[in-house]
């Protein structure tokens, strides 16, 4: 259990680690992993039921990143959690590793291959079907982008889930409102976007997605009873935490050069030093 | 010599059996229960039974998320749909991943014959083979297919089934199916040529080997169930021992069994070689038989084709 500073305070230290990793790489997807971080420390910290040293364990919580392009906050996470060693994030999309670009099985505590966006919330079903069909107590998470919702397939799995009433299942969406092209509601609109889904039989809640605070009060009082699936629209900053990269669509696989990474590390050093006076 | 009931339907009886036993076996659906015939099934195990409408990438999708938590998911739809539609999904959430989820394409090559190429999978094996780590498998009679159920449940890995329609006539006596995944079945041991046939194109070849028999020509007829892995050493033994390929097929002449076999062959022992299937054009219409005959998916025209490499 920590505290709601604690938890920002973790969230920091794995902005500094992503952006760090981008940097050495000089690749990544800087603009989504920063704004989905704060949903990602939330549940890995606070609220997941999970084992790094027992990954596999068959009562854990699952977790799917169907916006498997943010990969880089999940690696800095999974790393610090102890699902792999820190040392290992150093190797990421170099030459033969195994943190590539992507979220991939072969990794530690990752449990679908992903990617190719409109994937996950399928597997997610999935999970939640067998998770019914074993009377298991187990809750299923899968994140997915805004500009994600365009594929055909997120429908067919919304349709699905509301159908079997998977009540187990918790979609989220990393609302940051910007894709690769631009704006998402210009690039395809997806408002009235609460809407839809409530209209495919999910039970809607909107989030401040960069607010830890909200988002372990939300995700703590979210019913396993309800008979409906629950989507949670996380209102998030793309580019969340370093002020020259928020809400610019360019940043979406932009990589720092040196001065912007000096800057960067001012400014999440000093959000460090202030988080960790209040812990 | 003509079984009553199609592949499709030995197929569903004995993984209700199965099933019946092994209460992880789960089949999902796409509004095919009746081309898959699959109604008993949905009937007597409910439970185990998801249909998921039509949407066959969500299918192949909620395998996958199945097959990580321990089920054993059977993923049952048209061949045409299957393979095409949730190619993606069949890419990165089956094979890439390495889930254990099987794809069990029904109707299958032009078995739908006068419903148009959007109804025919030629593509299937083709696009399957460029796929890593996925095992592809065409049952040629109703009792290979009862043995290869049992096999698909032990193995625990993505493979992509293709069936016909149709009821076909046996190959194999019933007690008697060897059925290996990945090993090649030999059905006549011949030495002047080889004729390899896979799915329903097997009892083709039989029966052209049997008429070139009655001319005093001994075929080797091979029965390549498995397409990936492929069995090379049957392959190159049968090149190395008879010289003379022909290959038979109900896909595509590009990417399927001929090429497949002929990549192993060009490589490692070129000999003369015949590929028959289905040529790159958009198919005629008619039965599923008018189409073979169309083509000259038929023992005589085998026969006469062997007869006719042989001259040379």
């Amino acid at each position: 259990m920590y505290s709601i500073k604690e938890l920002e305070k973790k969230a920091v230290e794995r902005r500094m680690d992503l952006i760090q990793m981008i940097y050495d790489a000089k690749t990544g997807h800087t603009g989504g992993s920063l704004s989905s971080l704060d949903i990602l420390v939330t549940l890995y910290y606070e609220i997941m039921n999970i084992d790094p040293e027992n990954p596999k364990w068959e009562d854990r919580d699952r977790f799917i990143l169907s916006k498997g392009h943010s990969v880089e906050g999940y690696y800095t996470i999974l790393a610090d959690q102890g699902f792999f060693p820190k040392e290992e994030l150093k190797t990421f999309s170099k030459y033969q590793s195994r943190l590539i670009g992507h979220p991939n099985v072969k990794v530690p505590g990752i449990e679908m291959n992903t990617g190719a966006l409109g994937h996950g919330l399928a597997a997610a079903i999935g999970m939640a079907l067998a998770g019914k069909m074993d009377k298991k107590a187990y809750k299923v998470y899968v994140l997915m982008g805004d500009g994600e919702q365009a594929e055909g397939s997120v429908w067919e799995g919304a349709m699905a889930a509301g159908h079997y009433k998977l009540d187990n299942l918790i979609g989220i969406v990393d609302r940051n409102r910007l894709q690769i092209s631009g704006k998402t509601e210009n690039v395809m609109s997806l408002e009235p976007f609460r809407d839809k889904w409530s209209a495919f039989g999910w039970e809607v809640t909107e989030v401040a997605g960069n607010d830890i605070g909200k988002l372990v009060q939300l995700f703590k009082k979210l019913s396993v009873v309800s008979g409906k699936p629950h989507l949670v629209i996380a209102n998030t900053t793309k580019g969340k935490g370093v002020s020259f990269m928020e809400n610019v669509a360019k940043w979406h696989h932009g990589v720092p050069t040196e001065e912007q990474l000096i800057e960067a590390m001012k400014q999440l050093r000093q959000q460090w030093e202030e988080v960790s006076k209040a812990c | 010599m003509l079984n009553t009931i199609a592949c499709r339907k030995m197929f569903t009886d004995t993984l209700l059996e199965l099933a019946q036993k092994d209460r992880n076996i789960v089949v999902l659906t796409t509004d095919a229960r009746g081309s898959v015939t699959l109604d008993k099934f949905a009937e007597e195990l409910p439970e185990q039974f998801i249909e998921i409408g039509i949407a066959e990438q969500n299918s192949v999708g909620i395998g996958a998320g199945l097959a990580t938590c321990n089920k054993k998911p059977f993923v049952c739809g048209p061949a045409c749909f299957l393979s095409a539609r949730s190619l993606e999904q069949v890419k990165v959430d089956a094979a890439y991943t390495h889930t254990n989820v099987k794809l069990i394409g029904v109707s299958g090559g032009v078995s739908y014959g006068a419903l148009g190429t959007s109804h025919h999978s030629l593509h299937d094996i083709a696009v399957m083979r460029a796929i890593p780590g996925i095992t592809i498998v065409l049952p040629c009679d109703v009792y290979q297919t009862r043995k290869m159920v049992t096999a698909l449940v032990e193995y625990e890995g993505p493979v992509y089934v293709r069936m016909g329609r149709n009821a076909v006539p046996n190959v194999y006596l019933e007690n008697d199916v060897p059925f290996k995944l990945g090993v090649a079945n030999i059905l006549m041991d011949g030495r002047d040529l080889t004729i390899i046939g896979t799915g329903e194109t097997v009892r083709l070849a039989l029966d052209a080997g049997m008429l070139l028999k009655e001319k005093g020509i001994g075929s080797k007829v091979i029965d390549m169930h498995t397409l990936k892995p492929l069995d090379e050493v049957a392959i190159l033994k049968a090149a190395k021992e008879t010289g003379r390929v022909i290959t038979v097929e109900e896909h595509s002449v590009h990417g399927g069994l001929g090429a497949a076999i002929a990549e192993v062959l060009a490589q490692n022992n070129p000999v003369p070689m015949k590929i028959l299937g289905v040529p790159d054009e958009p198919t005629v219409a008619g039965t599923s038989a008018e189409v073979f005959k169309h083509y000259g998916l038929t023992a005589e025209n085998i026969a006469r084709i062997a007869k006719k490499m042989l001259e040379v």
